[in-house]
């Protein structure tokens, strides 16, 4: 058996130290271990999109990242996007415009979303359906979540 | 997954003795998105990995006009997309690492990762075949340079030996009206392995190429080098016959398989299609250059 | 029975849903998000072959492995007899599903599965299968409908005899069934045409692509009670599947539904849930299971390659004067193909005097099939339409112009037998003709290299009901509580949410809706069939007329006035007919609730027949590259009958994905199977669902028909939309390049193959 390692690292601004071993990944350990179980399994190998976080301030599949190698990291998972009592503009946006219907690629969205929005604030069409295009979604057709997008650069710009 | 062991490597000595030791089931982890798929899915035994993201030299990402690129093994995409200057000094570059997996991918995914995952239908080997690269490689034995072109032996397969591991590679600056575009053709827009590549290296002079070189994905056991496409355009005035003729001659060189993702004759008549297009990309490139 | 066109408050607005937050937070709870106190990991032992006889299973070392709590074959499933279980669009056999969830004798396809093991970690669990020791005799595959129908095709199943009509022998088959639906004389109608088309078209195996994985956690007690988590399209199906399968009364097992990350009809049968409740049985603590993708692709139920032969005959002006069809599908590794839908679709937008189809429900060495979003429908209607679409230019004819000459109307006859209610197929096809799409030419593309073309498809769905129950309680908060048994997964809380607040005269954000465990609301089918909002929301209108009517007598005490005084308006207030000065509110009935005679709860139960059929016109433009034969899609419209449109971002939604899980079908999703029957592209990195930047956006055009067989008109929604897009997508190819293209995918590979063969590339 191989060994175990202690982790430290900061998700969604909380310190937290854990015993884990190397063959764990970090969407794992986010899961069953914090518990923190928005982050999705859809595919566990980096093609669907839905366990997306914010790694060191990059968007990554949480699926392809092994835990040990978040040690020293700081990580934002979908639970960390919202403030106590405001949502974020994109999850506003994905409300407003129905831009879900089953929710399980969601988490994913609004982190890749975020991730885009910070960067770009204000995304043409092709520059979401491309930045996108790593979160599958199989409801909706992409339609509004484009469309919830566009919305949620338009609240950011005006500062709702 | 196998219970396996994980070692942060500090300096490239201690990443060495660490695949000294741990032999042919030791492999070194940059971005991991191909290995620890490969791992977790039982398509290849390892037991240690070894992550050299913490090594100085393979994050070297350092570039000036006189001496060229230099690009440490574990520099991920995103971070050489990012850099302005290397964006505008090597676009058939950025072509290939902007098109590599998700952005998610990318922000992990690194050039030496997928150098030596040695992939025939790998997007970066052929624009780093035709901007002449050369991978810097430390071992037990001292540092050895090899040209990319010549890196991987087949499927899976490269070059380097017990302990060895790919520490950067560099590439010349960019020569005066010249310039390169990698294509590859894929049944989704994104998310997809090609079918198959080509990267086009063209150096202009005046109506006419001075030089060129060609590369291919995806139609060999590895990327594949085309010089007879170079040393056919080469002094060729740029016509349409002499660009079909071109995109023949990589054709002609492809020798694919069929498979899941495309037939042994779909991927010679992209080769020739795509060996146009990139052609006519870098062309266009190299004029404004 | 539809309420007439009246002003609706609620329906027909575009409230937030109202589990919405959750889902965008993170916080929705799906069945692997599950955690126990002692809960133990689940994994399951799959087959490399796709047919061979299992020898010998030892299961000793994996058992030795430490951290490992239990493993089980097939011998630790009860004997079952045979019995039909109806699962919405779906029949199963629970013989053959306890065939299914753990293989017996002989496994059937590449994947089956074999064993299972519970262990401390998922990571121990996958070892533990590694030790398992497997002995095969492995045998001859068959993979293709046309080799299994032979006689001297290797058998899957020894005592399989056909059912159904004519040539049986009696002597075992691969043919599980052969249909024939028949009225007049296709002979003498092909005798009167003027053209005659006829084509054979072939699709491949296709899987619904639910991005969240099978997953089932069980927990059985040392008293014998049973709870399941799991992810499904309906708990009181997977009380009743379970049940039978393990042998244990449904009254001893509660089935909670978990948030379902996406069905399409592929979360209805049961694969996991029976593991875990036999690992649960033999370890004493709760097991929780999850499928990998490839195990997804592998061994779930994908919807059924197949072959499709269609004639069709036209005289001069368009009218269609004969059709005749064979359907062969694959049923996969056991019987149950949906080859008699697929035959109720192929010609179903059409009026035909004379019209034979006959369907084949073909075993072969790949999964069992299951139901996929208006299952056999899209492989149907892309062989029909291509058809259509031909005679319409043989006549010289607008594609929808022929449609609009022959498609159907009330009172016209369905091939397979029943006469049509009410139907809005010909308002879809005038409202696609006033389109701004089909109005709006489409231009050339500037690129020599590209061509372009437009066109059109419909198609059909029969949409269904079937029971369910509901129970509105109110709250003293002048809020209500819907308590209902049908799993959402597009949006059916709002919609049933919002039915009862327009009943009550509530805002839609006062209805709490709620999906509970099956020991807490009365039966309810599976969300299948594009039932939920027909069916439940039925149930709902029914509950909210109790409350309602409730509610009247409560003000009727207070003002003590006969009930027939009190008028209920429509914003939720109350007014006395004989004293003016009398009024109230639904709120402060609420808050007195308790003082007039206790809690207020309406219940609506009932077994919904009465569905309204559904009707939709596509049109698409695609782009072809002719050097690589890559096809984009540059605009779709689709329009669609949609009966009432409770809430029309969802309806709309409904459509938009279902034209992405069609385009995904036309052009780039497959099965990819070796000669010898291993699946090789198990993964959603080779098995090519769209992304967002493989489609434009989806226009919407809701026609509304209501149906008139439901009190608010409402018609299924969700089925339809997949139908017409192969069929567009495949007649806009032949648009822009002229070729007629006969297989599904019609991926680059295909497509350039045709291209060259055409000489439009070289």
């Amino acid at each position: 058996m191989a060994t175990k390692q202690i982790i430290r690292m900061t998700v969604n601004g909380e310190d937290v130290e854990l015993l884990v071993e190397a063959r764990e990944s970090l969407l794992e350990v986010l899961r069953e271990k914090l518990e923190l179980t928005g982050a999705k399994e859809g595919c566990n190998n980096g093609n669907c999109g839905a366990c997306s976080v914010i790694f060191d301030g990059r968007l990554v599949n949480s699926c392809l990242v092994l835990a040990v190698e978040a040690d020293g990291k700081t990580i934002t998972t979908v639970e960390g996007i919202a403030r106590p009592d405001r949502l974020h503009p994109a999850q506003r946006a994905f409300l407003e415009e129905a831009a879900l219907q089953c929710g399980v690629c969601t988490p994913g969205f609004i982190v890749a979303s975020k991730a885009l929005l910070d960067q770009n604030p204000n995304p043409t069409e092709e520059e979401i359906r491309r930045f996108l295009a790593g979160n599958l979604c199989r409801c909706t057709g992409y339609h509004k979540i484009v469309l919830a997008v566009q919305k949620a650069a338009a609240m950011m710009q005006e500062g709702v | 997954m196998k219970p396996i062991d994980y070692v942060r490597a500090r300096t490239l000595d201690e990443a060495v003795l660490l695949l000294r030791q741990g032999g042919e089931r030791a492999r070194v982890l940059a971005g991991g998105t191909d290995l620890i798929v490969q791992v977790r899915e039982n398509r290849r035994d390892v037991d240690l990995f070894v992550d050299i993201k913490n090594i100085p030299e393979t994050n070297r990402l350092e570039y000036d006009p006189e001496h060229g690129l230099t690009l440490g093994a574990a520099v991920p995409c995103y971070r050489i997309y990012g850099n302005p200057a290397v964006a505008k000094a090597y676009p058939g570059l950025i072509d290939a690492v902007a098109m590599i997996g998700s952005v998610q991918i990318q922000g992990r995914a690194t050039v030496g990762g997928n150098l030596c995952n040695a992939s025939p239908a790998a997007d970066s080997i052929p624009p780093m075949i035709v901007y002449r690269g050369v991978c810097h490689i430390y071992g037990p034995q001292g540092s050895r340079v090899v040209p990319v072109e010549e890196f991987c032996t087949g499927p899976g397969q490269t070059v380097l030996g017990p302990g060895e591991l790919l520490v950067w590679i560099h590439f010349p600056p960019p020569e005066r009206h010249a310039q390169a575009h990698y294509l590859r053709f894929t049944p989704r827009n994104e998310m997809d392995i090609a079918v198959a590549g080509s990267a086009a290296y063209v150096r202009l002079n005046g109506e006419r190429i001075a030089s060129a070189r060609v590369a291919l994905s995806a139609v060999a056991p590895t990327p594949l080098f085309v010089p007879e496409v170079g040393e056919y355009l080469a002094g060729k005035e740029i016509t349409d016959e002499v660009i079909r003729q071109a995109g023949e001659l990589a054709k002609a060189a492809a020798r694919p398989i069929t498979d899941m993702r495309g037939t042994a004759e779909q991927r010679k008549h992209l080769s020739a299609v795509l060996t146009r297009r990139a052609l006519r990309g870098a062309i266009q490139r190299a004029q404004e250059a | 029975m539809a309420e007439e066109k009246k002003q609706f408050r609620v329906i027909g607005t575009r409230p937030i849903r109202h589990d919405g937050t959750d889902k965008v937070t993170g916080y929705a709870r799906y069945g692997a998000d599950i955690h126990l106190s002692g809960m133990l990991y689940g994994k399951v032992l799959r087959s490399p072959h796709a047919h061979a006889v299992i020898k010998r299973i030892d299961t000793s070392k994996a058992e030795a492995l430490p951290g490992v709590m239990a493993v089980i074959t097939g011998r630790d499933l009860p004997e079952v007899a045979d019995r039909l279980e109806e699962l919405g669009e779906q029949v199963t056999n629970i013989r053959d599903e306890s065939h299914n969830v753990l293989a017996t004798g002989k496994v059937l396809y590449h994947g089956h599965a074999v064993a299972a093991v519970a262990a401390v970690s998922p990571h121990v669990a996958e070892e533990a299968l590694k030790l398992i020791e497997v002995e095969y005799e492995v045998l001859e595959p068959v993979l293709d409908v046309l080799e299994a129908m032979k006689p001297d095709a290797p058998l899957l199943n020894p005592n399989l005899r056909t059912r159904g009509i004519g040539e049986e022998d009696g002597k075992p088959s691969n043919i599980a069934q052969h249909f024939q639906n028949k009225h007049g004389d296709v002979e003498k109608g092909f005798a009167e045409a003027d053209y005659v088309v006829e084509r054979e078209f072939r699709t491949t195996m296709v899987h619904q692509g639910y991005i969240e994985p099978q997953n089932a956690t069980a927990y059985v007690r040392p008293d014998g009670s049973v709870t399941i988590w799991c992810s499904t399209q309906g708990a009181f199906a997977v009380r009743s599947q379970v049940a039978q399968l393990c042998k244990i009364p449904v009254s001893k097992i509660k089935v909670v539904p978990m948030e379902i990350g996406g069905g399409f009809g592929g979360k209805t049968v049961v694969y996991l849930e029976p593991l875990a409740v036999l690992l649960s049985k033999k370890t004493g603590r709760p097991v929780k299971m999850w499928m990998n993708r490839a195990e997804v692709l592998q061994a779930t139920g994908p919807t059924s390659g197949s072959v499709i032969r269609v004639k069709m005959g036209c005289k001069k002006d368009g009218t269609l004067t004969a059709a005749q069809a064979t359907l062969i599908y694959e049923a996969g590794a056991f019987p149950g193909s949906p080859v008699g839908a697929g035959a109720g679709v192929i010609f179903a937008p059409y009026r035909l005097p004379n019209v034979q189809i006959d369907g084949y429900d073909v075993l072969v060495n790949k999964p069992k099939t299951g139901a996929y979003r208006a299952p056999g429908g899209t492989n149907a209607a892309f062989a029909a339409e291509s058809v259509v679409d031909e005679l319409a230019r043989l006549c010289g004819m607008d594609p929808l112009e022929f449609r609009l000459k022959n498609g159907v109307k009330e009172g016209d006859r369905r091939a397979d037998g029943p006469r049509l209610p009410r139907v809005g197929y010909l308002e879809t096809v005038r409202a696609a003709m006033e389109s701004d799409h089909y109005k709006t030419p489409l231009e050339p593309s500037p690129d020599p290299t590209k061509r372009r073309g437009r066109g059109v498809a419909s198609g059909f769905w029969f949409n269904g009901g079937g029971p369910s129950s509901v129970l509105v309680k109110v709250n003293e908060d002048g809020t209500v509580d819907l308590i209902e048994g049908s799993t959402d997964i597009g949006g059916t809380r709002a919609s049933c949410a919002m039915i009862v607040a327009e009943v009550l005269g509530l805002p839609a954000e006062d209805v709490h809706p709620h999906v509970v465990d099956t020991d807490s609301i009365g039966y309810t089918s599976v969300t299948g069939g594009s039932s939920v909002t027909h069916k439940t929301g039925w149930a709902s209108y029914l509950a909210a007329q109790e409350v309602r009517e409730e509610v009247i007598r409560r003000a009727a005490l207070l003002w003590s006035v006969e009930p027939a005084e009190v008028e209920y308006h429509d914003d939720g207030t109350l007014t006395c007919k004989s004293d003016p000065s009398k009024k109230t509110t639904f709120k402060e009935i609420a808050a007195q609730m308790n003082r007039t005679g206790g809690p207020i709860e309406g219940k609506g139960t009932i077994n919904a027949g009465g569905a309204g059929p559904g009707f939709g016109t596509h049109i698409v433009d695609v782009e072809v590259d002719i050097e690589t034969g890559k096809v984009d899609i540059l605009r779709y419209t689709a329009v669609q009958d949609v009966g009432r449109a409770i809430h029309p971002a969802y309806v709309e939604g409904q459509i938009e994905g279902g034209v992405a899980q069609g385009a995904g079908w036309a052009l780039t999703e497959e099965y990819y199977y070796d000669e010898k029957g291993h699946l090789l592209n198990s993964s959603l990195l080779d098995y090519r669902m769209p992304t967002a930047l493989d489609l434009p956006l989806i226009e919407t055009i809701l026609v509304e028909v209501p149906n008139p067989n439901h009190p608010l008109g409402v018609r299924g929604v969700g089925e339809t939309p997949i139908v017409p897009p192969a069929g567009a997508i495949a007649n806009a190819i032949y648009d822009a390049v002229g070729i007629r293209l006969t297989r599904l995918p019609m991926k680059p590979s295909y497509v350039l193959e045709e291209l060259i063969k055409a000489g439009l590339t070289s």
